[in-house]
């Protein structure tokens, strides 16, 4: 299994240590002849405008999205998840565009609103999940075709999955739980 | 639900990494910058060379103008307060920055102590000339380190002593037997404790910018090949004769530091770049790198 993570910008070191603690090969994703072949990609946190401007310089993010169109798993982490999603509510940010969510960015405020909390992630097992929430968006509103695996005590969205694309507004790649990062590489096997 | 804790503060400056942090003065250039890729803006009333410039004290900046830019654009704003003024570091905090800088590039408010940093929600960068002064900043609570450089000057000569001498800090912690570690956190001036958690690790526990003195593309990929984590570009950009074209350069270089086709490509037709200065022309007394204790 070969997963690529996108590397323009943002914490694409956090994940590819993950991946390598998992024994998984991984390959840093910055021009588009990085892409093939791939069994999976991650889009890491980081700021969305830079790293949608990034994949704008060298067709990256055409070739993302045909690739996410014909159904390359991918795992959207923080902004991650802004460019997963097809409609984000407050930027001007181009998208990657391919989950049928509506995302808000900065939703919970400005850096000292950052926060950390446990998570209650059903599909990872009962024990809890420590969600660190930096700048974090959150899903507004979705499809029928999404689900979503995460809630805030207060009912916000918080993760989502459609098909093979699967999306968080916190980072797994800042704890030692590898959880997430098996269930994505589950999906990518065909095991979920 | 906690927040400001080590973790998030941490953690915003490790999605800073790969990424350009550009000086902006108005809400103008803070759009500029956002369009041009900046992963984050610091905003000061006057860039490092006006300063220079200017002379007499440099202080915080108009939080009016703090508060215009934060309102121009959605990625994280950082500010700068003057080294040991906590209480300038407070009312950033109350304004809502992302990221405070204790700046040496302001003039210095105290010259015995730094902030207490573990007290702020919002997380700290500060500048360091060496290993042990990166390590007393963490220890005093500092979330990410950026080399000092020399700011306002174009000349990337200081950003790569500083940026070498952190890296060789590391490698000999590293290499030191295992019952040396506390000669060597004492010849450094360094806490112990964090000078062993880096033999231990082989690195820092923060993420490590590169700033003073970035002017071109080149410097930029030069100083991601040497280690840094990013880049901050002071008056680099905006006191180039082609501010847009020269910052999207910069933040392509950053990305693709290893891809010297790319850098060349990047470089050609960026007009003027800042005028430059001769570090060893520059009064001593009139150095910002020695400030900060």
């Amino acid at each position: 299994m070969r997963i690529g993570v996108l590397a323009s910008q943002g914490a694409f070191a956090e994940h590819i240590a993950i991946l390598h603690r998992l024994e998984v090969d991984t390959v840093p994703v910055r021009l588009p002849h990085q892409l093939a072949p791939l069994d999976g990609l991650i889009i890491p946190g980081g700021e969305s405008t830079s790293i949608s401007r990034l994949m704008l310089s060298y067709d990256l993010m055409n070739e993302i999205r045909n690739l996410a169109k014909n159904g390359l798993p991918i795992l959207g982490t923080c902004a991650g998840m802004i460019l997963l999603a097809k409609e984000i509510s407050d930027s001007d940010v181009e998208p990657i565009g391919v989950m049928d969510i509506t995302i808000r960015r900065n939703a919970f405020g400005r850096q000292k609103d950052s926060f950390e909390t446990d998570l209650s992630i059903p599909v990872l097992g009962e024990k809890p999940f420590p969600g660190v929430f930096i700048r974090a968006p959150v899903v507004e509103q979705t499809d029928s075709e999404v689900e979503i695996l995460a809630r805030l005590a207060d009912g916000t969205s918080v993760a989502a999955r459609q098909g093979k694309l699967l999306a968080s507004a916190f980072h797994p790649e800042l704890t030692n739980d590898l959880r997430f990062h098996c269930y994505f590489l589950d999906i990518v096997a065909g095991d979920q | 639900m906690e927040s400001g804790t080590w973790k998030v503060k941490t953690g915003l400056a490790q999605m800073l990494k790969g990424g350009v942090i550009m000086d902006v003065i108005n809400a103008e250039q803070a759009k500029i910058a956002q369009e041009t890729g900046a992963c984050a803006v610091m905003a000061l009333e006057r860039v490092p060379a006006d300063i220079r410039a200017t002379g007499g004290v440099a202080r915080m900046a108009d939080p009016t103008i703090i508060e215009a830019i934060m309102k121009a654009v959605s990625i994280p704003v950082m500010a700068k307060c003057r080294i040991g003024h906590f209480v300038e570091a407070q009312a950033l905090q109350v304004l809502g920055v992302d990221f405070i800088d204790e700046s040496e590039v302001l003039t210095p408010a105290d010259e015995a102590h730094h902030i207490w940093k573990h007290e702020f929600k919002v997380p700290f960068v500060c500048g360091c000339r060496d290993l042990g002064e990166a390590l007393r900043r963490i220890g005093e609570g500092a979330a990410m380190i950026r080399t000092k450089g020399e700011a306002g000057t174009g000349n990337i000569v200081e950003a790569v002593r500083h940026m070498r001498a952190v890296t060789d800090g590391i490698r000999k912690l590293v290499n030191t037997p295992r019952d040396e570690p506390m000669a060597l956190a004492k010849e450094m001036e360094a806490p112990f404790e964090l000078a062993e958690e880096i033999h231990k690790t082989g690195e820092l526990p923060v993420v490590n910018f590169a700033a003073g003195g970035v002017a071109t593309p080149t410097d930029a990929a030069l100083m991601m090949q040497l280690g840094a984590d990013g880049v901050f570009v002071g008056s680099g950009i905006f006191k180039s004769s082609s501010p847009e074209v020269r910052a999207r350069a910069i933040v392509k270089a950053t990305t693709h530091f290893q891809d010297p086709e790319i850098i060349a490509e990047v470089s050609k037709n960026l007009g003027e770049a800042m005028p430059g200065l001769d570090i060893k022309q520059i009064p001593t007394e009139e150095l910002l790198a020695p400030r900060g204790w």
